[in-house]
């Protein structure tokens, strides 16, 4: 009853900047639409995206989205304003901390977004402006280029660490051997991974991530767990054409 | 007091700069003029000095130190600039000042401004070793598309045009001089360096950086700092008469001495210990780059950007050396590692 009161005393969006686009970008009443439905929108700088300044690598934009400042978290979604494919990824967080990185192909400047549902539908929406060159979606990957891609598909490697948001928690990082690619590119499908669970020794998901066309080939991810992880984790999932993988991740020996 | 330590100073600065600091050329962007000065380092032999900054519509992108040197016998030029216009502009100031043809260019590495000026020399040997000219034959479209979105209008009418002849590293003579090309790698897979015997200028190339954050899009850091440790090795003693008497780097400041060489050294060696760190730590790239810079860089021209370039450019190798390969159907041996694992895939 005093935590609720204590609720009620606080504005519930004590930070949030209401629902004018911060980064003023003329696609975001579409964006909205498309997206997030009808749904209550706040732009909140609880929820915060880092990136570079500009895309010295248009093919790996490196990102991290924190929404620690949250409670309750249901979803991150992860979309780029300018994109010809918007949707970058889902994220059902569940057990797993709100925040995650991955990288991911941008073809020309612009906003790239997290938002963020709570528990209370409501989605929270912060951001940052990534400056580029150009041209990351409508190139093929170095993979896919050479064509080694067919002799590492859906291989795995990963490593666990202390996280360095939460000295409590644990960071989980992988990567995923997958030429990721677009379809956007001539004469090349839209061949991507669309889902990857992560699970605890004992087969309980711990977190869910869909993937979508503009992550980056060969994808590095990164995922904060509760608590020191002592066993192995287990990372399943699979591509758009139905590859499945299946790989164990053991704990970092830690000095 | 404070008289005395101006006085020091002053003393100190003079030592450093036995040769007198350069002064880049004021590019005028509605004409398209570089305003390209040569400056002699000593008899015959000059440098025409870039912006120490990053590349930008307003230097033209013109970053870079190009060189030419009299020999008797025509003209060597060491670099020709990032465009068309430049080498054009770099051609003119060569005949004024030199008083001889131009009769050989070479290329220190295959980066975009040792070698986008080459249409203004179309019509004399231009050199390079090998892995350089394959490399600028496997870049030249992208540096050309890179360098028109970065610079605009100065790129008018450029066109990638490649070195015709192979150059091996060893002793070079024309006319009356010897020059001593020697080659190394770590900054690209072929850095050249070139001695001119006769004055001890040394022309370092892109192996050495002044006051300015080193470039890495084909660097190996483990080489380069070698490289820099034989190369520091080899200097004094090269010039057969007298020591170095001016290194030139590609980027940043010319200087009398060889200290270019440690700033570069001490760049690398951080840079390398911190993604080393980073990885060790599982680290992300975007908090990589979120972490202050040790003071002495802070100051360093192209700050902004290239420590940005520098992290994308190599974090990857090092972030996957700290993976470790799943255990998975395909990878039974390192379930072995695993032990934990109730049941295997």
């Amino acid at each position: 009853m005093g935590g609720a009161l204590a609720w009620l005393a606080a504005p519930p969006a004590v930070r949030a900047q209401g629902d004018k686009d911060p980064l003023g970008s003329s696609q975001w009443e579409d964006i909205r639409r498309e997206f997030l439905g009808q749904a209550p929108v706040v732009f909140d700088e609880r929820v915060q995206v880092r990136g570079p300044a500009f895309a010295e690598d248009p093919m790996a934009v490196p990102v991290s989205v924190s929404a620690l400042g949250l409670s309750d978290v249901k979803q991150i979604a992860v979309i780029v304003d300018r994109n010809p494919i918007r949707k970058v990824l889902d994220f059902h967080p569940q057990l797993a901390l709100p925040a995650l990185s991955f990288r991911f192909k941008l073809e020309q400047a612009s906003p790239v977004r997290a938002a963020v549902r709570t528990g209370d539908g409501v989605w929270h929406v912060g951001g940052t402006w990534v400056e580029s060159t150009g041209g990351g979606c409508t190139v093929p990957g170095v993979t896919r280029s050479d064509g080694s891609w067919a002799s590492t598909l859906g291989q795995v490697s990963g490593a666990l660490f202390e996280s360095p948001l939460d000295a409590q928690a644990t960071r989980l990082r992988l990567r995923v051997m997958h030429p990721m690619d677009t379809g956007l590119v001539a004469g090349v499908p839209a061949f991507y991974i669309n889902r990857l669970a992560v699970l605890d020794e004992g087969g309980r998901e711990l977190l869910l991530f869909n993937g979508h066309e503009p992550l980056s080939e060969n994808p590095v991810l990164s995922f904060e767990l509760p608590g020191r992880v002592q066993g192995a984790l287990r990372v399943r999932g699979s591509d758009n054409n139905g590859n499945r993988f299946d790989a164990a991740i053991g704990r970092r020996l830690l000095p | 007091m404070k008289h005395l330590r101006f006085l020091c100073a002053a003393a100190a600065l003079a030592l450093a700069g036995a040769v007198s600091p350069g002064v880049a050329g004021q590019p005028d962007p509605s004409r398209l003029d570089y305003g390209l000065q040569a400056r002699a380092l000593a008899p015959g032999v000059w440098v025409v000095e870039g912006a120490n900054a990053d590349f930008e519509p307003a230097n033209g992108c013109n970053i870079i130190n190009t060189g030419f040197i009299a020999t008797g016998a025509g003209v060597l030029v060491i670099n020709t600039g990032p465009s068309l216009k430049y080498g054009q502009q770099l051609r003119v100031l060569i005949e004024r000042t030199a008083g001889e043809p131009v009769k050989q260019v070479i290329h220190l590495n295959l980066h975009p401004d040792y070698f986008l000026g080459n249409q203004a020399f179309a019509d004399v040997p231009r050199l390079a070793t090998p892995a350089t000219r394959a490399g600028m034959a496997r870049e030249a479209k992208a540096y050309e598309d890179n360098l028109y979105r970065l610079c605009g209008d100065w790129m008018k009418g450029t066109q990638a045009l490649l070195p015709d002849g192979d150059l091996a590293p060893g002793v070079l003579r024309m006319g009356g001089r010897e020059f001593e090309l020697r080659e190394y790698q770590g900054h690209t897979d072929s850095d050249l360096v070139l001695v001119d015997r006769r004055s001890g200028v040394v022309f370092a190339g892109g192996l050495v950086f002044v006051q300015r954050i080193p470039t890495t899009p084909h660097a190996q850091l483990p080489q380069w700092q070698q490289s820099l440790r034989a190369l520091q090795a080899a200097l004094p003693a090269q010039p057969a008469t007298h020591g170095l008497t001016a290194l030139v780097p590609s980027h940043g400041p010319v200087r009398a001495d060889a200290q270019g060489l440690a700033m570069t050294q001490r760049y690398l060696g951080w840079l390398e210990g911190a993604l080393q760190r980073a990885a060790a730590q599982g680290l992300e790239m975007t908090e990589l780059l979120r972490s202050p810079l040790p003071e002495e860089f802070q100051g360093w021209a192209a700050r902004a950007t290239e420590y940005t370039r520098n992290v994308v450019h190599l974090y990857p190798r090092y972030e996957q050396a700290a993976l470790q390969p799943a255990c998975d159907t395909k990878a039974r041996a390192a379930c072995e590692k695993l032990g934990q694992l109730a049941e295997k895939p």
